[in-house]
């Protein structure tokens, strides 16, 4: 990438790179994004290149502990806390079918800057694999910051083998004005299901530069869907390969969006054998001065027959002053598929407000009856009832 | 003297498109407590526009008279304190809500209502046994429960509905605009027997309807004619026979 399509220096830059010692080369070259870069147009990163992010601070069992305390965590097989960028020992347990790994080397994707910015500062997140055949039910992968000024570059990598499955529910929160930027490198073998339901409830003052990226073996399954509701500004990018026939994908997600915040959801799914299927529904609600974005790519090989890809994203507009930019990409060069992509903007209907309000409802109510039917076909894509009613209760409290 | 629904020169227009159009030209109307009256019109009159005025809907913007219901003034109220005061309006098109289980919607109806009025909510379980009663007497079947709110529904089940909606939340003065229309015969009595049955001292109708039919199962105290955005005819229930027979065109000429 050439000059004037990044910023060159900034303080933000300078401390990254400083910190990121003999890995920020690329960091370094490509610099931090401006709007002039395609993949960042909506989503500007300027307010963010003006603070000098530290490394973040341990926090102590005890915070991390209150912290945990005031979030109503489901119930699971499984459990992995990290705070402030560290694995809380203490309170992470995984079951038996989890097993510890090492940690392959992954694609660096290096034309995306959420991934050079966790190659260049990366610290280990949670390395599992799922043995071959074995169901391992849910992993609750919670990720907490607290603190002013610091980021975190988790890194994770979660293996499931032939024939295994494994619920995670990725719930990221905080408090403070924090950057996180956690990479997740997915592996679904052969008949594998991966559901990956995350919700992002970071700090209001936060900033979250996520991305996922998820290899699809034949007949496998990486099902996500990921609710953004939190941060000042946030990203949740997913790159996923569908490498051999019959690998399913499905990137849904709910984006609520208000005061000036904004919310963007970017994906690219690469059908790179035939027979696959990809499915994208994506629902933004947004209130005041509310931003949203969607950037969805489907990217379809030459040997990519029969490929099935859908995508979908509608944006609810509560207010004048709201924004939604929505951009579906489709790249074809198989002669025999069948991809499809819809958008729809829209704001209430009077009339549908009017016969709530007519029999009592308080317009209040009415209103907020209104959004959660905007988003309940969404909702109902996560297959998961306790997560689902997690995040129903994130989006009704 | 009649304290429950006065209206009085009351006037509104809408905006068409940039243009204000005068559709109420000063409609003067009393309903006495316990009574049920019919509006009779040609089509454009304004009749709906008064049920949807009445029942506060905002597009319309009143530019003179007022209404006043129970002693307070109705204009000034929102929807939802109209409804909780005990005005209902069965909807001559009832508005579809996808996504809105139907059972929901009644419950959350009748608890903002009861809240509203002071009243304890209903449970799960109290409110599915009221409910069941009035679907049998309506002849609904419970899977309509299960719907989203009018989605699928045939005419007549919306109608039916609306009914349904009106039993639960027991208002004290109901304007049903058009509810017979599509209806077929066996419709429209189940329509008019939930009517009737809420007929008694404390409650009101005001029956808007093209056809005479509707007011040989809900037979009412009084019948005006609205033509042009006014009252030009009141009389008995005979006056709806007349109309029948001879149409609107000698009341028209009356009033010219």
């Amino acid at each position: 990438m050439s000059t004037g399509t990044a910023v060159q220096s900034s303080p933000a830059l300078s401390a990254f790179v400083g910190r990121a010692a003999g890995h920020g080369s690329v960091l370094a070259e490509r610099g931090i994004p401006t709007r002039r870069v395609e993949a960042w147009r909506y989503t500007p990163l300027r307010a963010f290149t003006e603070t000098v992010w530290n490394e973040a601070p341990a926090l102590s069992d005890h915070d991390v502990q209150s912290l945990l305390d005031a979030l109503a965590l489901p119930k699971a097989e499984s459990r992995a806390v990290f705070a402030n960028g560290q694995e809380a020992a203490s309170q992470t347990r995984l079951s038996e079918n989890l097993v510890r790994s090492q940690g392959e080397a992954v694609d660096p994707l290096e034309d995306r800057f959420s991934a050079i910015l966790n190659a260049a500062l990366r610290q280990n997140g949670l390395s599992i694999r799922v043995p071959a055949g074995v169901a391992a039910g849910t992993l609750v992968l919670v990720s907490l910051t607290s603190g002013n000024a610091i980021s975190t570059h988790l890194r994770h990598q979660i293996v499931l083998e032939d024939g295994a499955s494994l619920t995670v529910f990725d719930f990221n929160a905080g408090d403070g004005q924090y950057v996180t930027n956690p990479r997740f490198d997915i592996v679904v073998g052969k008949g594998a299901q991966l559901n990956h339901v995350k919700l992002q409830r970071e700090g209001a003052d936060a900033g979250h530069l996520a991305l996922v990226y998820a290899s699809v073996d034949a007949n496998g399954n990486y099902d996500s869907f990921t609710l953004n509701q939190g941060s000042e500004l946030a990203r949740h990018e997913v790159v996923a390969t569908l490498t051999q026939a019959h690998a399913q994908v499905h990137v849904n997600g709910i984006q609520i969006v208000d005061g000036t915040r904004l919310n963007d959801l970017t994906s690219m799914i690469h059908h790179a054998a035939p027979d696959c299927g990809s499915r994208q529904t994506v629902k933004t609600v947004l209130s005041e001065s509310g931003q949203g974005v969607f950037q969805g790519k489907i990217l379809v090989d030459r040997v990519a027959q029969k490929t099935d890809g859908y995508q979908m994203n509608q944006a609810l507009l509560l207010s004048d002053k709201a924004q939604i930019n929505s951009k579906p990409e489709l790249e074809i060069y198989a002669d025999d598929v069948k991809c499809s992509h819809g958008a729809t903007v829209g704001a209430l209907d009077d009339e549908q407000l009017f016969y709530l309000r007519s029999r009592g409802v308080p317009e209040a109510e009415a209103r907020a009856i209104l959004v959660q039917a905007f988003l309940l076909d969404a909702l109902d894509l996560v297959t998961d009832e306790t997560l689902r009613d997690v995040l129903i209760r994130s989006i009704t409290a | 003297m009649n304290d429950f629904l006065k209206i009085q020169g009351l006037e509104a227009r809408i905006d068409a498109d940039g243009t204000p159009k005068e559709i109420l030209k000063g409609i003067d109307l009393e309903i006495p407590k316990g009574e049920i009256h019919a509006i009779m019109g040609p089509n454009g009159s304004g009749k709906s526009t008064l049920s949807y005025v009445l029942s506060g809907r905002d597009d319309y913007e009143v530019t003179g008279g007022s209404a006043t219901f129970k002693g307070q003034d109705l204009l000034a109220l929102d929807p939802e304190e109209r409804a909780a005061l005990g005005v209902f309006l069965a909807f001559q098109s009832p508005v579809e809500l996808p996504g809105v289980n139907n059972a929901n919607f009644l419950r959350t109806a009748v608890n903002a209502v009861r809240r509203a009025r002071g009243e304890d909510e209903l449970d799960a379980v109290a409110f599915l046994k009221a409910v069941r009663a009035e679907t049998k007497r309506l002849s609904m079947s419970d899977e309509m429960l299960k719907r989203a709110v009018n989605v699928g529904f045939s005419g007549g089940e919306k109608k039916r509905n609306e009914v349904l909606q009106m039993r639960l939340l027991q208002p004290s003065f109901a304007i049903l605009d058009e509810t017979d229309s599509g209806l077929d015969i066996d419709a429209l009595r189940i329509v008019a027997d939930g009517v009737n049955s809420l007929r008694g001292p404390d409650f009101s109708a005001l029956v808007i309807t093209h056809h005479q039919r509707l007011l040989d199962y809900i037979v009412p105290d009084r019948v005006h004619v609205m033509a042009k955005g006014k009252i030009i005819f009141s009389g008995g229930p005979e006056v709806a026979k007349t109309l029948e027979k001879q149409g609107y065109t000698q009341f028209l000429e009356a009033a010219a």
